[in-house]
């Protein structure tokens, strides 16, 4: 394997570890309104993801980083054409972001409660809009001959992308949920919920990607650049949902999160195999010949060598610490301690 | 300004940096004065909790900020893909390696370890969280280096060849020891110690002045003084000589910066107010000092300089027809009132010293001068915004400097988008300053306080018994 391809898979990999590690903090943070019954629950809740979610949020802004320098082409063109989408996404983030940390810092319901909504919109509106934009990586934007994007915000919406955005929402949910029933101690109200969640948003997150996967295949013609069979992904998706209901049912918790993390790493592959198999980053909707080349949109070998040094020895190191600090965090939560942190509140 | 994408775009782009570096610059500073006061926790353990209690109080402060300077930033990230995409495209190979290490060696670090450090407090160890913070430090350093290192190429590109459309990098090692990046990361990080330090001085004046937690207080004062010291010293020295490097390597923003229409004569006077006349090309009037511009420009008293006429003759005769004078007096006075701030700070910075040195009582209890310390607060951040208005609208029209203009740079996207776009992002930082600001500043007047119920309704702080500081003391 060349240096471009690994730096194409490299940034499939920053993609996929910050869908598989947000995608379960969005997910606290959307089914949080349901489940939570009073602030202590509130609290527990925040707790499960509190020391974790912004070391997750960097892994998307490594993926752009990386993307600037390996493949500038892409880049621009990708960060331009789905210039209004970001900026919701981006306006999201901030809000999300500051939510947190605001929420108990003035002790009044309602500035709680318009934090907790501000992280509720801030994880909702990602979650939908990163489905959009892989989606949108497969259809295509409309790339002229100059190689410059120009799409507006509406023309970013087909039913291919909403779909792909629902089912990233769903899957996100269910994937929050399992997350849930790994942080939450056992015997209380709110883990059981958190089991009746996850079912509920499980069973509806299957069905919003399997009609992603049908409409791929029949719309874009996903899988059949694939030298793989093209119903190995449906059948992934059903396993998927018998497991995750296997697993709840028996109270195999980690088996259910295993299960919605591997559909969330399947999903994001997926998009990326159907690019590398055309050998294309990002496809021209005007005109095939106008698509981004992966090898005409890459750095040249110099940047490429230098960021693979780079990148072999911290990813290793960073990938080192963040496990530590999941397990620093290991304790699972309990809402009548105020969550997670005692001293600080 | 027009009201056109390019327009739109340059406006988005300044605005995203300034809203970003007014909460950086300060988690910058703070990070490293939070650690040193951590560090005098663990080694004085005779007097862990007065120091932790000081930790705590501030690293309260600091969180505030830091959540909402960890977010701006990937705002500043993502518009150039967003508003620049030809710029990414021309310069992505060279530009983006900063980037993408910054993310790498420094973002995840100080994400990961401030959740260990504060969230941690009572599963760690007191050295793995003292390590914790010193980390977050040197990771807010770390990540002010390449930022300004990518800044840097920018104003002095290096190691690079262009081939048809892409500008490649041919050395690393030119990128990296850019004597300008150099330059502007000690101008950056001297003011970011400047407002923290400030900040803190501020702040421990203010509960000083009301006798409350004298001794917690009157040590955080001099922690703080030592910070201001070192950091104005630091920013005024490297920014005398970056002033002067740009004579050389971007003589039209030094004549920007001076009004200097044309070419000096040796010995060239300095300028200290001027009317300036743009459409004129000269100035009305201006009060000059005798041998001051030379001395400036050279650490002596001959010497010249070039003026904007010529030079904009001269880029004309090598870069083809075209406007190259930027905005002169927006670069004039905001490097005037940048420079007045900072002899202002550095004054009040060695006065405090100079107390401190009489007796320590003379400094905790000069009224005069605790109250100036609390006015100052704001000034070194008015000092920063104006410093980056000089630097960047004396690079105009040049995005990067004699290779690319800013309207080549620009994206092909639609006025309506990035008019909607800047409109949200001035909606969500404004709301997000006035947040800052308020929390800031009731959580900074609750102050120090034993029982966490007397605490007023809008800060409710850690309890301040010397919380997760336990382990620090001695064990007897």
């Amino acid at each position: 394997m060349d240096l471009v391809a690994l730096w194409f898979w490299l940034i499939a990999l920053t993609f996929t570890l910050y869908f598989f590690l947000e995608g379960f903090d969005f997910g606290v943070d959307i089914l949080r309104p349901f489940l939570a019954k009073n602030e202590a629950e509130e609290r527990a809740l925040v707790g499960t993801i509190g020391p974790f979610w912004d070391g997750n949020e960097v892994w998307v802004i490594a993926a752009a980083g990386v993307m600037f320098s390996t493949f500038p082409v892409w880049y621009g063109a990708l960060f331009s054409g789905m210039y209004s989408v970001f900026v919701i996404i981006l306006l999201a983030l901030l809000l999300r972001g500051v939510s947190f940390e605001y929420r108990n810092q003035v002790d009044q319901p309602r500035w709680r409660n318009f934090w907790d909504w501000m992280s509720f919109l801030g994880s909702i509106i990602p979650a939908f809009f990163w489905g959009v934009t892989m989606a949108k990586l497969i259809e295509g934007l409309p790339i002229n001959a100059d190689e410059r994007v120009l799409s507006g915000f509406l023309q970013l919406f087909t039913p291919f992308s909403v779909v792909g955005g629902l089912a990233t929402l769903l899957l996100f949910m269910l994937h929050g949920a399992n997350f849930l029933l790994l942080r939450l101690h056992k015997d209380t109200g709110l883990y059981e919920r958190a089991r009746a969640a996850a079912l509920f948003w499980g069973a509806l997150a299957t069905v919003a990607i399997l009609a992603f996967v049908v409409m791929g295949y029949v719309v874009e013609g996903l899988f059949t650049t694939f030298g793989v069979l093209p119903w190995v992904f449906p059948i992934l998706a059903a396993l998927t949902l018998g497991s995750i209901w296997y697993g709840l049912s028996t109270k195999r918790d980690v088996l259910a999160f295993l299960m919605s993390s591997l559909t969330i790493v399947f999903s994001t592959v997926t998009i990326f195999i159907a690019l590398y198999t055309r050998q294309v980053v990002l496809p021209s909707t005007l005109d095939p010949a106008f698509s981004l080349g992966l090898r005409a949109s890459a750095s040249q070998p110099y940047t490429l060598v230098l960021m693979t040094w780079v990148g072999g020895i911290f990813l290793p190191l960073i990938v080192g610490y963040q496990i530590w600090n999941y397990y620093v965090f290991r304790e699972r939560v309990r809402p009548d301690e105020g969550g997670l942190n005692k001293g600080y509140d | 300004m027009e009201l056109d994408v390019l327009g739109l775009s340059r406006f988005q782009f300044a605005s995203t940096s300034i809203f970003h570096f007014f909460f950086v610059s300060l988690t910058v500073g703070l990070a490293f004065l939070i650690a040193v006061m951590e560090t005098f926790a663990y080694v004085r353990k005779d007097r862990a909790r007065l120091y932790g209690n000081m930790t705590n109080f501030f690293g309260h402060l600091f969180l505030i900020n830091f959540a909402v300077g960890v977010v701006t930033g990937i705002v500043q990230e993502f518009q150039f893909g967003m508003n620049w995409s030809e710029y990414s495209r021309f310069v992505g190979n060279i530009f983006g390696v900063p980037l993408a290490l910054e993310v790498l060696m420094a973002f995840f670090l100080e994400s990961t370890f401030i959740a260990l450090w504060w969230f941690g407090k009572d599963r760690l160890p007191p050295w793995a969280r003292l390590g914790s913070i010193w980390l977050v430090a040197i990771g807010t350093q770390i990540s002010a280096f390449w930022i300004v290192l990518a800044n840097a190429w920018m104003h002095h590109p290096v190691g690079y060849r262009v081939v048809g459309e892409q500008a490649f990098l041919t050395s690393f090692p030119a990128v990296v020891f850019n004597y300008k990046a150099w330059l502007y990361f000690a101008h950056v990080q001297g003011s970011a110690w400047t407002v923290a330090a400030f900040f803190v001085l501020g702040i421990s004046a203010y509960h000083l002045l009301r006798r409350q937690n004298v001794d917690v207080f009157s040590r955080s004062l001099r922690i703080g003084l030592v910070f201001a010291a070192t950091g104005t010293v630091f920013s005024i020295s490297s920014g005398h000589r970056e002033a002067q490097v740009a004579r050389y390597d971007q003589p039209m923003k030094f004549a920007a910066m001076e009004a200097q229409w044309q070419t000096s004569e040796s010995p060239a006077p300095w300028s200290a107010i001027a009317s300036i006349n743009m459409a004129e090309r000269r100035n009305d009037f201006s009060v000059e000092i005798p041998y001051l511009g030379s001395l400036l420009a050279y650490n002596s008293l001959h010497g010249n300089y070039q003026g904007i006429i010529p030079l904009q003759q001269q880029y004309e005769r090598t870069l083809g027809p075209g406007n190259y004078i930027p905005p002169v007096p927006w670069v004039y006075w905001n490097f005037r009132i940048m420079v007045g701030i900072g002899t202002l700070l550095l004054l009040a910075a060695y006065g405090g010293l100079f107390l401190w040195w009489r007796q320590r009582e003379a400094l905790n209890g000069t009224r005069w001068y605790l109250r100036v310390l609390l006015l100052l607060i704001p000034l070194p951040w008015v000092a920063n915004f104006c410093g980056w208005i000089t630097t960047e609208m004396g690079r105009q029209p040049f995005m990067v400097y004699g290779l690319l203009t800013v309207q080549e740079g620009v994206s092909a996207n639609t006025t309506a988008e990035v008019l909607v776009g800047l409109i949200g992002l001035w909606v969500v930082y404004l709301a997000l300053i006035g947040l800052d600001i308020y929390l800031l500043t009731v959580t900074a007047r609750a102050g120090i306080h034993d029982k966490p119920e007397a605490q007023i309704l809008a800060a409710p702080a850690p309890s301040y018994t010397g919380e997760g500081f336990q382990g620090y003391e001695r064990r007897d």
